[in-house]
């Protein structure tokens, strides 16, 4: 049951990963497109894979398994199927850097300098953030915080799109904010992929720690997990991942929330099994949806972070409606 | 030393004392009750020996590093947690965790452990169910369960009997009663003078941040002592099944 399940999410992660490289507007053949890439054996047709879409592929695997696992690891730690990555403020402080970069002009001056001072954004939330969730290992304080922090960004990013000097610079801020995988390269794969990892390494390291969890705080402090270390690598490890994600994808919602909820009860419900189980099957969400998004408006730049609201929101609906159905809600 | 043993034990909550200068030791081998009305900081003194609340004076167990603590001592709360729809067996397998290597799998003591304890708490035809399934009654059986499985020298226990039927209560009293037979040093919280008086080998009465009284079950339950602490007077009686403690009426 479970071997296959691992199998099965490793496979369509594969196959996904493959058809990100295989399909887009320039209409390469599958065995040109591949020999093209590996052997760099024509100009143009190598420039297409290796600067356009395989970046775009590993950052789709690399920013879905990035919300995934961090969606499990806050479900794990608050206990609750309705926490996600967002909640300690992380992604909103994190889209708030990348936003002062677009309407300062210092995005369009470097490359590099929204995805810089997204991070920025987000180390100063987790500094904020540790600040005031004070030195006690308990989770209220932290959601709190984390309430806190993230209404602080989303009125500020308000503020600077009010305040933004003409209709062009608002409406890049917003078409940035729904999150999108188009053109980028090979440099955003490498500034976010160290942090990507750190991050999945802390978090799954504490994956016994969440089973504990599962029989609430005193127990497992009885059971020998220190509440404040985990805390701490809790918001770190989250705050890694999603800050990395957001600042070369944007915002992309629901992918934290429903993937962890979705394979639940694939995994007997064990925190710890969840974790690697979330990354996995985040990656192949975000996957999924990077390739519909080319498939399905080729024309229009359909938006990634609109795609994975519209089809995660309908999805949550009908999971609540199921739980309830079945009277654990 | 396998105990636990309290010396000039305060705690604190704000500005006054929950607990004042106690001293409390329990060894292997007993089954101690501890009494008091609401309020009278049973589960604070356990949570506070336990090291998860700040306190003054000596603790041997909170002096423990976390990990060995874990090793000496399983906590059973009041509140029954389970937050996830895990199986039984899962979830007893949970108290193994204290003694499993990092990164390592249970091993043959501890599936022999976890056994154990789904054998003696009579859980043999549950261990597939989802545990947030079943009844309150049950559940506590499963997460006491998941105590025995952590195989600790001590044993503290807050309100164990809380919501179980009469024959899981006197079923659960005497599991704890064999535990403290078999050399484990069992600490329990009881409202129910009863079964405390019936099952436990020791009796520790909390009252106004002290202990008022302390000893075997007979000795303890005076009429004066119910009077004074709990404001009710009672029928107690040595008969052939044990201890009775039945208890009549308010005093005024």
């Amino acid at each position: 049951m479970s071997r296959a399940l691992w199998v099965g999410l490793g496979a369509l992660v594969a196959v996904l990963f493959a058809a990100s490289l295989l399909i887009g507007p320039a209409g390469l053949a599958p065995v040109q497109a591949l020999s093209a890439l590996v052997w760099g054996d024509a100009l143009a047709e190598t420039l297409v894979m290796r600067e356009i879409r395989l970046p775009r592929a590993i950052l789709a695997m690399l920013v879905g398994a990035a919300l995934g696992l961090a969606g499990a690891a806050m479900q794990g730690y608050l206990r609750n199927p309705l926490a996600e990555p967002g909640l300690i403020g992380v992604s909103g402080s994190a889209a708030l850097g990348a936003v002062l970069a677009l309407q300062t002009g210092l995005a369009a001056a470097h490359v590099l300098a929204l995805p810089f001072a997204a991070l920025g954004g987000a180390v100063i939330a987790v500094l904020v953030i540790l600040a005031l969730a004070g030195p006690r290992g308990g989770s209220i304080t932290l959601i709190l915080a984390g309430i806190a922090v993230s209404a602080l960004a989303g009125a500020l990013t308000s503020l600077v799109l009010n305040l933004s000097p003409n209709p062009f610079a608002a409406s890049e801020i917003v078409f940035w904010m729904m999150g999108s995988l188009q053109d980028r390269s090979m440099t955003h794969v490498w500034l976010s992929a160290p942090f990507i990892a750190l991050g999945a390494v802390v978090l799954l390291a504490q994956g016994r720690k969440f089973d504990a969890l599962t029989l609430g705080e005193d127990t497992a402090a009885s059971m020998g997990v220190h509440l404040g270390r985990l805390r701490l690598a809790l918001v770190m490890g989250v705050a890694s991942m999603v800050g990395a994600a957001t600042a070369v994808a944007g915002a992309i919602g629901f992918v934290g929330l429903v993937v962890p909820h979705l394979l639940r009860p694939l995994v007997g419900a064990r925190p710890s099994a969840l974790l690697p189980a979330s990354a996995l099957g985040g990656a192949v969400l975000v996957l999924m949806a990077d390739i519909a998004v080319r498939v399905i408006l080729p024309t229009r730049d359909l938006k990634l972070g609109v795609l994975t609201a519209i089809v995660g929101a309908p999805l949550f609906l009908h999971l609540i409606y199921k739980t309830r159905r079945q009277g654990q809600l | 030393m396998s105990g636990l043993v309290l010396t000039d034990f305060s705690v604190a909550h704000g500005p006054c004392d929950v607990l004042r200068d106690i001293s409390l030791s329990v060894g292997p081998g007993e089954c101690v009750g501890l009494l008091g009305p609401n309020g009278a900081g049973k589960t604070t003194l356990m949570r506070a020996a336990l090291g998860l609340m700040a306190h003054r004076g000596q603790s041997s167990i909170s002096a423990m590093p976390l990990s060995l603590r874990a090793k000496t001592v399983a906590w059973l709360p009041q509140t029954r947690e389970i937050a996830w729809p895990v199986t039984v067996e899962n979830l007893i397998a949970l108290g193994r965790l204290p003694h499993l290597a990092p990164g390592g799998t249970p091993g043959d003591a501890d599936k022999a452990a976890i056994d154990s304890a789904i054998a003696r708490m009579g859980l043999e035809g549950f261990r597939t169910r989802i545990a947030t399934q079943l009844s309150g009654g049950e559940q506590a059986r499963v997460l006491i369960a998941r105590a025995l499985a952590q195989a600790t020298p001590v044993l503290m226990v807050d309100e164990p009997a809380a919501g179980l039927d009469p024959a899981h209560q006197i079923t659960l009293m005497q599991t704890l009663a064999r535990e403290a037979d078999r050399g484990r040093a069992i600490i329990a919280s009881i409202h129910d003078l009863g079964l405390a008086a019936r099952f436990c080998t020791r009796l520790v009465v909390l009252w106004r941040g002290g202990i008022v009284a302390d000893g075997p079950p007979l000795s303890v339950l005076t009429p004066d002592l119910l009077a004074e602490v709990f404001h009710i007077r009672a029928h107690i009686a040595q008969t052939e099944d044990g201890v009775i403690v039945q208890p009549l009426g308010l005093v005024s």
